[in-house]
């Protein structure tokens, strides 16, 4: 088979390349020897920070993150995950088992990205220490026959004018001034050189970007366990305040004192949103904007602020980020004395795009127990099919559409219900009846009266804490600079050689070599560049008479 | 604020201008590819000519010994004088229109960028249909950039097909009208975060189609076994170790591009939703992106893997970035899904 992926270090001479391979040596032991158990530790230690390893671990990581953006995760919406396993009872049992539905959290994925760390620590610790001492340490010295290295050159030239030393001495300069590192040996006698190196920055780059890489893990993790995230739900005219106890949904790390978040609260003056109002994308939102008065601690001077999606509400130690909105029409309820037994905004979900939305209405103080299931629409348009919908986002012409039930709401047997669901099986359907602003119902058999009085809107809010995230972020941005010094500064070798054949003779043999540390396209013009530079010094001459015959014609025909 | 309808109308005649132009060179290239027999030697720099004249006493690049050896063709002929037309190689003639037709149409295609953003008041990057414009004008500005320094008429035939797909895909199925944005992209991350991912897009796209050239010619070159090349598409390519090498460089130049355009959404992500990762299906898909040419840079590091292994690898991280760009955008919903495709 050709060798199309050229190994430029078959047979080059041992000081020339720092053998920086991390494959793990064939250091089976020979049949009869034993390694006993602690060679066979090494063994392994060797096969896990080895390159070929970190490659599977890789491919592995990879494979095991579809899943997890594929079927639906249960830190990000668990609603769905329960949707997957109604619909596929038995596929979604097994996936449930072996961790499909949390990936990201399962044990055989941390498992794989911990092998991955210990990989990468393992591998970059002594690389680490090397890359140390070859900071420090003088290029090599040059072999002896230049003209077996990758790149190459050798011409023939005449030192009675400029010197050999001459040559090399205007050589190293060069190479200084153009910050190599230097190393030479005085010509004598026969031959000299210059040695010198560059690139090293390469190599720690590489160590950067991937000790960076450890770094952004550490902090994820300290974020995770240090940090915390909620969900409040909060209705226009209607305060939040930073409690556990207000939050519809929180998750917390494992160090986190619950008991003890920032005390900030804020109350929601005004949310507006604004749509797009024709066109291809009628409908589609254009911007929301709650504006909230808010103080940091209590007793603290209130502040005002305009929350928006891109702009989060910032206090000390928390964030407060509008994620979603919604309608809560406002309801009034009065029983058959007059008397107004309920009045509140009430929130309805919306199921659709236009804000087509639903929402329960439960009364067990009354007697005898009511309860209302109802659409409210937005935009409300009547369909014979369909019923009440909504065909616009924005309230421009609302409508609440009721069932009334009354009988046992089911509330007294201990077990929850969801505000958003009416169990319907102890209660007797009383009728129906869709309601403008300002309408009133009277309900059958003398139970009272339901007045749709106005619409509210609410605005959804996650307020979260991350404690490693600008360590993260630094980590991460070490982490590209790393990254890019490692792929783009070239780490090569040079040498010139001057080589009398002996020490009388006025000509001269030049030659310059080059190695790359990679396989790299740049290092024959780099070479080239170092000839020409070399050549102005010491011009090509094709013969050049040699001691031995002074009447020789002179060089250059 | 609705958008400046004849801004839209010019934006989109642009485009279409842009396809019709594409279609020429497409045929220019293609013209110019079948003719192209063996021709390939002088895929170096395109102002190779002079640094040949230094002497080397050994040069190991063992496929450039097998091409010098082989068909002979050495001849670096870079710039072509009007006096030189006649010497012109075959195919040659149709490459050099083919290549003028793509600057041309790159021009309209820019020119429909531009229009399509000033008619909304934006960055054009807020929708498939825009992604998508930009992305191919993305492949074209990365190809036409290398191809001022290399030859690369070889490749435009499938460079070009790739964008004509593109934007073909873009005006059919995924048009959408002008309009302005939801009020989660009204950020300026917006502008970096998506642009970095956009100019990926391009050069992986161009990264990409390299190394599947490379692997036609590499499986061409170990049955030639030294000799010269048979087979009709790897004799009109230039030999693997180069193509190997180009496409190294181009991958290694995006990686960390790539991993800026990730970050960026991180940062971004933590300004609207309050975290930077939450394994959204697009950011799970970037991820697995980033891992996977990670691991073909690992690759080429580790003997034994260089070369096709390499090569499938990147290949299988083109397919991710496919997936990560249109898969989840029309199949996966999460907080990501702004395709403006219902």
């Amino acid at each position: 088979m050709a060798s199309t992926s050229a190994e430029p270090r078959g047979e080059s001479p041992e000081d020339l390349s720092v053998d920086l391979s991390t494959a793990p040596k064939n250091d089976l032991p020979p049949d009869g020897m034993k390694i006993g158990f602690t060679g066979w530790l090494r063994w392994m230690w060797r096969q896990l920070t080895s390159m070929r390893t970190a490659l599977l671990l890789l491919f592995l990581l990879a494979i095991a993150s579809i899943p997890g953006s594929v079927l639906p995760q249960r830190p990000v919406d668990p609603a769905k995950v329960n949707q997957y396993l109604i619909d596929n009872p038995g596929l979604g049992k097994f996936f449930d088992s072996i961790g499909f539905f949390n990936v990201f959290s399962a044990p055989w994925y941390v498992a794989v990205y911990l092998l991955l760390c210990i990989s990468l620590a393992g591998c970059i610790i002594p690389r680490t220490r090397l890359h140390f001492k070859a900071m420090r340490a003088q290029p090599p010295r040059a072999p002896s026959r230049l003209t077996r290295l990758p790149e190459s050159a050798s011409w023939q030239t005449d030192t009675t004018e400029t010197s050999p030393q001459q040559i090399l001495d205007s050589t190293a300069d060069e190479l200084r001034s153009r910050r190599w590192r230097v190393r030479t040996q005085e010509f004598e006698d026969t031959t000299g050189w210059v040695s010198a190196e560059k690139g090293y920055l390469r190599e720690t780059g590489n160590l950067l970007f991937h000790i960076s890489l450890l770094a952004l893990l550490f902090a994820v993790a300290f974020g995770g366990m240090y940090g915390w995230r909620g969900q409040a739900l909060v209705i226009e005219g209607e305060s939040f305040t930073d409690t556990i106890t207000q939050y519809d949904s929180f998750k917390s790390g494992q160090q986190v004192d619950v008991g003890n978040l920032p005390p900030f609260s804020f109350k929601l003056d005004d949310f507006r949103v604004s749509y797009q109002e024709g066109g291809e994308q009628q409908g589609a939102p254009r911007s929301f904007e709650a504006e909230v008065t808010y103080r940091s601690e209590p007793g603290a001077t209130p502040a005002k602020q305009t929350v928006e999606v891109n702009e989060p509400l910032v206090v000390d130690g928390a964030k407060a980020f509008l994620v979603g909105h919604g309608y809560a029409p406002v309801i009034q309820v009065k029983d058959p004395q007059g008397k107004v037994v309920y009045d509140a905004p009430t929130v309805f979900l919306p199921v659709d795009g236009n804000f087509t939305s639903n929402g329960i209405i439960k009364m067990p103080d009354n007697d005898p127990q009511l309860a209302f299931q109802a659409i409210f629409t937005p935009t409300t348009a009547l369909d014979a099919n369909h019923g009440p919908h909504s065909t616009f986002p924005a309230a421009n012409d609302p409508g609440v559409f009721l069932s009334a039930w009354k009988g046992n709401l089911g509330l007294d047997n201990g077990v929850p219900q969801s505000v958003y669901k009416l169990d319907t099986t102890n209660l007797k359907k009383l009728g129906l009846k869709g309601l403008r602003p300002g309408e009133s119902w009277t309900l059958p058999e003398g139970l009272g009266t339901v007045t749709f009085t106005g619409v509210k809107e609410y605005g959804t809010f996650d307020v979260a804490h991350d404690p490693g995230k600008e360590f993260a972020l630094i980590a991460a941005i070490l982490a590209i600079a790393g990254l890019s010094l490692s792929l783009f500064i070239p780490r090569r070798r040079v040498w010139v050689r001057v080589t009398k054949p002996s020490a009388s003779s006025g000509a001269a043999t030049v030659e310059v070599a080059g190695l790359s540390r990679t396989d790299e396209a740049g290092l024959r013009p780099a070479v080239d560049e170092l000839v020409e530079s070399v050549k102005s010094v010491a011009p090509v001459e094709e013969q050049v008479s040699n001691e031995s015959d002074p009447d020789a014609s002179p060089a250059g025909n | 604020m609705s958008a400046n309808e004849s801004l839209a109308q010019l934006s989109n005649g642009m485009v279409y201008a842009s396809m019709v132009v594409y279609a020429g060179s497409f045929i220019g290239f293609a013209a110019s590819f079948a003719a192209g027999r063996g021709q390939q030697e002088d895929d170096g720099a395109v102002a190779d000519s002079s640094a040949s004249s230094t002497v080397r006493a050994v040069d190991v690049t063992s496929a450039t010994m097998a091409e010098s050896g082989s068909a002979g063709g050495t001849a670096t002929l870079t710039k072509t004088r009007d006096e030189d037309v006649e010497a012109l190689p075959p195919g040659r003639r149709a490459g050099n229109i083919a290549m003028s037709l793509m600057w041309l149409a790159t021009a309209f295609l820019l020119a429909g960028e531009i229009a399509r953003g000033a008619s909304a008041g934006r960055v054009p990057w807020g929708n498939m249909y825009e992604f998508s414009l930009s992305a191919a004008l993305a492949t074209a500005v990365v190809f036409l950039a290398i191809s001022t320094r290399r030859n690369l008429r070889w490749l435009g035939v499938f460079v070009v097909g790739a964008i004509l797909l593109t934007l073909g895909a873009a005006v059919t199925i995924l048009y959408t009208e002008s309009a302005q944005l939801v009020p989660a992209l009204k950020s300026v991350w917006l502008v970096i975060h998506v642009l970095a991912a956009i100019i990926c897009g391009g050069a992986f796209t161009i990264g990409a189609a390299v190394t599947a050239l490379y692997l036609v010619r590499d499986r061409a070159e170990v049955k030639a076994d030294g000799g010269p090349v048979t087979g009709w598409l790897s004799s009109r390519v230039p030999p693997a170790k180069r193509l190997d090498t180009m496409a190294y460089r181009i991958n290694a130049f995006v990686f960390p591009l790539w991993t800026f355009a990730v970050i960026a959404g991180a940062i971004w992500a933590e300004n609207a939703w309050g975290r930077y990762w939450g394994w959204d299906p697009k950011e799970t898909w970037a991820f697995i992106t980033w891992v996977i040419y990670a691991g073909y840079l690992h690759a080429r590091a580790t003997a034994g893997w260089r070369g096709r292994k390499a090569a499938v690898i990147c290949l299988v991280g083109y397919v991710a970035f496919l997936i990560n760009y249109f898969g989840v955008n029309f199949y996966a919903s999460g907080l990501h899904s702004y395709a403006g495709v219902s």
